[in-house]
């Protein structure tokens, strides 16, 4: 049985200058344990799938079922990584904000601070465990949001386009980060970006998407061995493949 | 930089203390009858005195005991309303007319009305108090509300927190910006409307009172002396008490700039 | 799960309902408050004289706006205000860009202004009232020097928050010391300039009819009200205070949301 799966979806947004479709007949299935990658240019749909993945907004058609079990609702069986720097609360440091969701199912207060600072330790930031988020730049302000959406232990990360509004430096140093604690976390992670280099040093399988309406166009799969080298042939092949995929859409209109 | 805040403090401190002169040399000219213009030396005596035989910390009590009355039930009323009107459709559409149509009328404009209900005292006081302070923290709170976030609403929701949860740890302190703002706005309005309300409804107490009734019999010193304690009271409030709930929430969260429209 | 911000909610909000049922919508509180009043009323809980139906206080209203008696307490009002103001206008824009322009101004007037500010107007009518005697000047006066305070802190604050930068380019383009301040000083701090006039006029609105009432002015809106205590017309206060909100409303409607709308267009939001 695969982990997750989206069956069908389809989804119209009511707006006032009348429905426009954001979403039709989406479909795939993943593994436990998989790195999925969604790209697709702007407009295609991408934060809109991962958005009823994690339950904030209901299909009109179809639905998704993780472990089987058809999703209503966020749930605590999913962890979610938003691009905006803002989602972090500013009135809690980085360790109450990282045990937010450890508070929430009730863990004693010491045990969850252990916890907390042990995945702080993981993003590398356990010496910031005090600071508020204002005082931490954007980079660290995204490593506490994986840190927290990791902390109460979901089977699943969700995440979109988190390290976009980094710069290039950071940005590779997230992207390594990111793929040791996929490693050692063995979590199902599916990753929204619009990046081609990023999809292919992180993924196993790429989806691409197509806009107005949002359709999956196909799947692209990496086998590429880990760690990856962004400057092999092979990478640079995926690479060219993505883009070209991409860009017929671009011609097609 | 250090020379220029000794520069700046010596200037402010020659300012006051020309002032005081020139007032002092006004008052002693004779050009004034002295009940009207009483020398420095004798308002400082009429204050000492009034602070050592206590008469002065009953009126102080007094207006104290009025302001936190009413600022308090308008922050006990003001408060959850404007969260609700924040969350809910149906209370914003209720309340929010009667609010805007009830705000523009000056709460000192009631008192006449209220003595007539309810009598000279402390009641009618603690009303117009109440009147006064309660929209500001209302619409402050319910704008408040209505800027939390909603990048932070989502992500708590996905942490597994309930409705409980929501409204202590997400949508308070997220719009504590406002809430504080609202709190500073209400409490001043509330100190405005306390002394304005004891000179035109009090019975025999409150520092707004001995203002009014030093009035009559041309105790121009006991005036001032009041309006050197009204004075204080409203400073101490407005740095010691706001400001460091200030500095311990918003300003240390990095909060501060949301409100300040 | 949650009832929050769905993403749908954000797009819909506005414009949805058409102009009949928002008025509806608005009427519906007041319907609810009114009917209370009038059961109230009638029920003969209170007797009519302190607690007057509506009907009653209508009527007074009209009464009074037809014999001209409310129309001349409400223009007296409108004057002191629009006096009050214009003098508080006028010597508080002066002085907060001088104190904003001169650091010398700036040491020597701050600490007048700190001091004073956070005494309420009221608390020093008596004072005004004293030294003035009663009547037109002491009220005028006190709405002047009530509402000049936030006029003279945000002036200052404006012309504080012309950035240096600006400043420096206009010198270097050929600016004098008066085009610098036509061109580059008031635009730079109007914004704020005119949040403390909307600060300042809102004050002393909020405290004009307190000092009618104690200033003993033979009209003005205030005093009716205060007035009508000794006869114990509370229909008077009520058709009084109806005039007030009317005025207040108008005030809130077509000058501060006027003045709001300026600031909020010029500064995009928020600083
Ligand atoms: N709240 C909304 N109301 C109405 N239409 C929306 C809403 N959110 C998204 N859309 C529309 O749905 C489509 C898909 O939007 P979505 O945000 O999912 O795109 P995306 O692939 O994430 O783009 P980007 O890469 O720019 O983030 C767009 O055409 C957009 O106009
Ligand atoms: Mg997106």
């Amino acid at each position: 049985m695969p982990h997750i799966e989206a069956r069908d979806i389809s989804l119209i947004y009511d707006t006032p200058g009348g429905a426009v479709p954001g979403l039709r007949g989406v479909s795939f299935a993943m593994e436990a344990s998989e790195f999925l990658c969604i790209v697709g240019p702007s407009g295609c749909g991408k934060s809109t799938l991962l958005n009823i993945i994690a339950g904030f907004i209901t299909p009109n058609v179809g639905e998704i079922r993780i472990a089987g079990q058809p999703v209503r609702g966020s749930g605590m069986d999913r962890g979610v990584v938003f691009q905006d720097f803002a989602q972090l609360f500013p009135w809690r440091t980085a360790l109450g904000n990282v045990a937010f969701g450890l508070e929430m199912k009730g863990v004693p207060k010491a045990e969850r601070e252990a916890t907390a600072l042990e995945q702080l330790r993981l993003v590398k930031l356990e010496h910031f465990a005090k600071s508020y988020p204002h005082h931490l730049s954007g980079g660290m302000q995204q490593r506490v949001a994986i840190a927290r959406a990791l902390a109460y232990n979901p089977a699943v990360l969700l995440m979109d386009e988190p390290f976009a509004a980094l710069d290039a430096l950071t940005r590779d140093d997230m992207q390594r980060l990111l793929a040791d604690v996929w490693r050692t976390t063995r979590k199902t992670v599916i990753y929204v970006t619009h990046n081609v280099a990023e999809a292919v040093y992180l993924a196993d399988r790429v989806v691409v998407m197509t806009p107005h309406p949002g359709t999956v166009k196909t799947e692209v799969t990496i086998k590429l061995p880990r760690p990856r080298d962004p400057l092999s042939v092979e990478f640079l092949d995926y690479q060219k493949e993505l883009l070209r995929l991409l860009g017929q859409d671009a011609k097609g209109h | 930089m250090i020379a220029d805040r000794a520069r700046s403090l010596w200037r402010g401190a020659v300012t006051v203390i020309v002032v005081l002169a020139i007032y002092e040399a006004v008052a002693r000219s004779g050009h004034f009858a002295p009940a009207l213009m009483p020398t420095l030396g004798v308002v400082l005596q009429t204050l000492l005195g009034s602070l050592l035989d206590g008469s002065m910390f009953e009126h102080a009590a007094a207006t104290l005991y009025r302001v936190l009355c009413g600022f308090g039930l308008a922050v006990f009323v003001g408060l959850p309303l404007g969260v609700l009107m924040g969350r809910f459709r149906p209370v914003e559409n209720f309340v929010l007319p009667l609010a805007s149509a009830l705000m523009p009328i000056p709460s000192l404009a009631w008192i006449p009305v209220f003595i007539l209900w309810l009598g000279l005292g402390n009641a009618v006081t603690i009303l117009i108090v109440l009147y006064a302070a309660l929209f500001p923290m209302l619409l402050n709170t319910w704008s408040g509300v209505r800027a939390v976030n909603p990048i932070w609403l989502r992500a708590a929701g996905a942490m597994g927190a309930n409705e409980n949860a929501l409204f202590w740890k997400v949508i308070i302190p997220g719009a504590s910006p406002f809430i504080i703002a609202g709190l500073r706005q209400s409490f001043l309005r509330a100190w405005v409307a306390v002394i304005g309300a004891e000179m035109l409804a009090a019975s025999n107490f409150g520092l707004g009172w001995v203002i009014f009734d030093a009035k009559e019999f041309l105790n121009t010193d006991v005036m001032l002396s009041s309006l050197i304690v009204i004075g204080f009271i409203g400073f101490v409030t407005e740095r010691l008490v706001f400001g460091s709930l200030e500095r311990a929430t918003i300003y240390r969260w990095g909060m501060a700039q949301a409100a300040k429209t | 799960m949650h009832d929050v911000a769905r993403a749908s909610d954000i797009a819909l909000t506005p414009a949805a309902a058409g102009p009949l049922r928002r008025a509806a919508r608005n009427a519906f509180p007041f319907v609810v408050v009114g009917a209370i009043w009038e059961a109230v009323a009638h029920a003969g809980l209170f007797p009519p004289r302190f607690f007057p139906p509506l009907e009653t206080v209508a009527a007074t209203l009209a009464r009074l706006t037809m014999s001209g008696v409310l129309p001349h307490h409400a223009l007296d009002t409108i004057v002191r205000l629009i006096a009050g103001f214009a003098l508080a206008a006028l010597f508080g824009v002066t002085i907060g860009i001088v104190m904003g322009r001169s650091r010398r101004a700036e040491d020597i007037l701050l600490p007048l202004v700190s001091i004073g500010a956070p005494i309420p107007g009221l608390a020093y009518a008596p004072l005004f009232l004293l030294w003035f005697g009663p009547g037109n000047v002491p009220a005028v006066a006190l709405v002047a020097f009530v509402s000049a305070f936030p006029i003279i802190y945000n002036s200052w604050t404006g012309v504080k928050a012309v950035k240096d930068i600006w400043l420096r380019s206009a010198q270097a383009m050929g600016a004098n010391d008066r085009r610098l301040f036509r061109h580059v000083i008031v635009p730079g701090a109007l914004p704020y300039i005119v949040t403390g006039l909307r600060l300042g006029l809102a004050q002393a609105w909020r405290i004009l009819v307190g000092i009618e009432m104690l200033a003993a002015v033979p009209w003005g809106l205030g005093w009716l009200i205060f007035g009508a205590q000794e006869f114990l017309n509370t229909d008077v206060m009520l058709a009084g205070i109806v005039v007030i909100a009317l005025i207040g409303l108008a005030l809130e409607k077509f000058v501060f949301q006027r003045l709001e709308e300026l600031t909020v267009v010029r500064w995009g939001m928020l600083t």
